[in-house]
């Protein structure tokens, strides 16, 4: 019976997990994860976490779940090698070290959130959030916090900054670039948030160079933000995150910013597979090779590698979305926005709702909804199945999304 | 804990006890359902946590919010009139014997 080994506890390996007992694999499947809970739902950490009056952990999978399946599981764990020629993990737990063979290895290793040149990010009043640990202090450390100041102007650091607003707290955002989430989405719609970030009173500087961190008697006590002083007592780095790849890296894996994988998300050693943050995969349709941060690369990457383990091998393809909360503002992407795209806005049905569907030539990219869920989810399925309705459709308020006709024009 | 029951697509009942406050979706997809996706985690984004409510339990339901409603909108399964999104239900002991169906896909 083949012997699978997943290296990674978060939403891709969860998912592989679900997705290969679904697909009736009566292997051998273990689980390594360096972190103390078993795989939970990351997105809520940088906001209801923070904010709700119980904070939950909430498992992706129960603890009876993996016993039924029989995966053993490994928290606490880490594997600080890969031996590709006896096909063998060494685990680093507790009690020293062992190994662990494979037949086929998974590494859903993730990302590692970027930190300050310099600042340690157990310094009393610093904060970064990748795992529930990071929100636990966090939201220990917000009831004392007058002034949060978020480095940042990425998903993560925004949602944060409207968390603590919502809290009551005074906050500051910085960016380095000229508008926020400037690699994410267009300029209109990162204008948008802008507009509605300061209208709830957060104080956002955009081409904001953080020149000093300021620690008084070890604890983060403000900075100088474009040479002026910002005295700020909780210090939110949001500056996005790299691939953990080190791992890949010292077994001779090709790795170029994520561990290098094919359509199928095999790196260059047949015997092991590479999904999540962590990977580098081939851009469907493209020619090039890209990353995603997302739960839904996660979601459907391990879908991917189960098939293929499952003996039905297909090239990854999913349509990439992604969401993000930030005060009342519900963002929805459907397909990835980059620069050279032209937009056309979608006024939505309540005031605060719009889409701006973007358009390479007559072919819809990508689409970014602003409280307007049926924008979203109709532009995807379309996405899906390859069809673009024409701007003129789009802009046509006179006929909902849904009833834009699929076939025949 | 509360007592509810979920019919997966084939018809197999299976009865789970819930940790009151926790949600539907959670509770069916910890349990490792098939049928269930629940891919944003519970913030009402993606309509992969679609149910369909007995009979008799929809009125015994919080109201759909507005949220919950459009996303309904865009279910993948026909939207009928006990449709709820799982996420959005929260176990509580008056739910006890709660019996929802799972739609045959979702998305």
């Amino acid at each position: 019976m083949p012997k699978i080994v997943i290296v990674g506890g978060g939403h891709a390996a969860a998912q592989l997990c679900g997705a290969l007992k679904e697909g009736g694999f009566a292997g051998q499947l273990s689980l390594v994860s360096e972190e103390p809970h078993l795989p939970y739902s990351r997105p809520p950490l940088s906001k209801g976490l923070l904010k709700d009056a119980q904070p939950s952990l909430t498992l992706l999978r129960s603890e009876a779940f993996y016993a039924q399946a029989a995966i053993s599981v490994q928290l606490g764990a880490r594997v600080t090698a890969v031996n590709r020629v006896a096909q063998q993990i060494s685990v680093q737990t507790a009690s020293g070290v062992e190994t662990l063979g494979y037949d086929h290895l998974i590494l859903a290793t993730g990302a590692r959130p970027r930190r300050l040149a310099g600042l340690a990010a157990d310094t009393p009043g610093v904060h970064e959030i990748r795992t529930y640990d990071d929100a636990l202090r966090m939201r220990a450390a917000l009831p004392q916090a007058q002034h949060v100041l978020v480095v940042g102007g990425g998903f993560i650091g925004l949602e944060i900054a409207a968390t603590a607003r919502a809290l009551g707290k005074r906050v500051t955002v910085i960016e380095a670039a000229s508008r926020l989430l400037a690699r994410a989405v267009s300029e209109p719609l990162s204008q948008h948030i802008l507009t509605t970030h300061r209208e709830h009173g957060i104080d956002i500087q955009l081409q904001a160079q953080l020149n000093e961190v300021h620690l008084i008697e070890g604890r983060f006590g403000g900075a100088t933000v474009n040479g002026e002083r910002v005295a700020a007592d909780l210090l939110v780095v949001g500056i996005g995150a790299d691939p953990r790849c080190e791992l890949a890296q010292a077994a001779g894996l090709r790795c170029d910013n994520g561990i290098v994988v094919d359509a199928t998300l095999l790196t260059s050693d047949p015997h092991i597979s590479a999904l999540g943050d962590c990977a580098r995969f081939p851009r469907p349709g493209a020619g090039d090779w890209m990353r995603l941060e997302s739960v839904q690369n996660a979601h459907d990457q391990a879908k991917t590698v189960a098939h293929r383990l499952l003996g039905n091998p297909q090239a990854y393809a999913a349509l990439p979305w992604f969401w993000s909360d930030q005060a009342d503002l519900r963002l929805q992407m459907a397909g990835l926005w980059q620069p050279g795209l032209t937009p056309v806005r979608r006024g939505g049905v309540k005031p605060g709702s719009f889409s701006l569907f973007h358009y390479l030539g007559d072919q819809l990219r990508a689409v970014e909804s602003v409280n307007a869920p049926v924008d979203h989810m109709t532009s995807r399925k379309w996405m899906q199945a390859g069809f673009s309705p024409t701007p003129a459709q789009v802009g046509d308020l006179s006929l909902g999304v849904k009833d834009i006709p699929t076939v025949g024009g | 804990m509360t007592q509810i029951t979920v019919i997966e697509p084939n018809g197999h009942p299976v009865t789970l006890e819930v940790l009151d406050g926790s949600s539907l979706m959670q509770a069916a997809l910890s349990a490792g359902m098939a049928g269930i996706i629940g891919e944003c985690g519970g913030a009402a984004m993606c309509a992969t946590c679609h149910v369909y409510v007995e009979p008799d339990w929809i009125s015994r339901l919080p109201e759909i919010q507005d949220n919950e409603d459009e996303m309904l909108d865009c279910v993948s399964s026909e939207r009928q009139a006990g449709s709820r999104l799982g996420c959005q239900i929260k176990i509580a002991p008056e739910l006890a014997g709660l019996t929802v169906r799972l739609p045959a896909t979702q998305f």
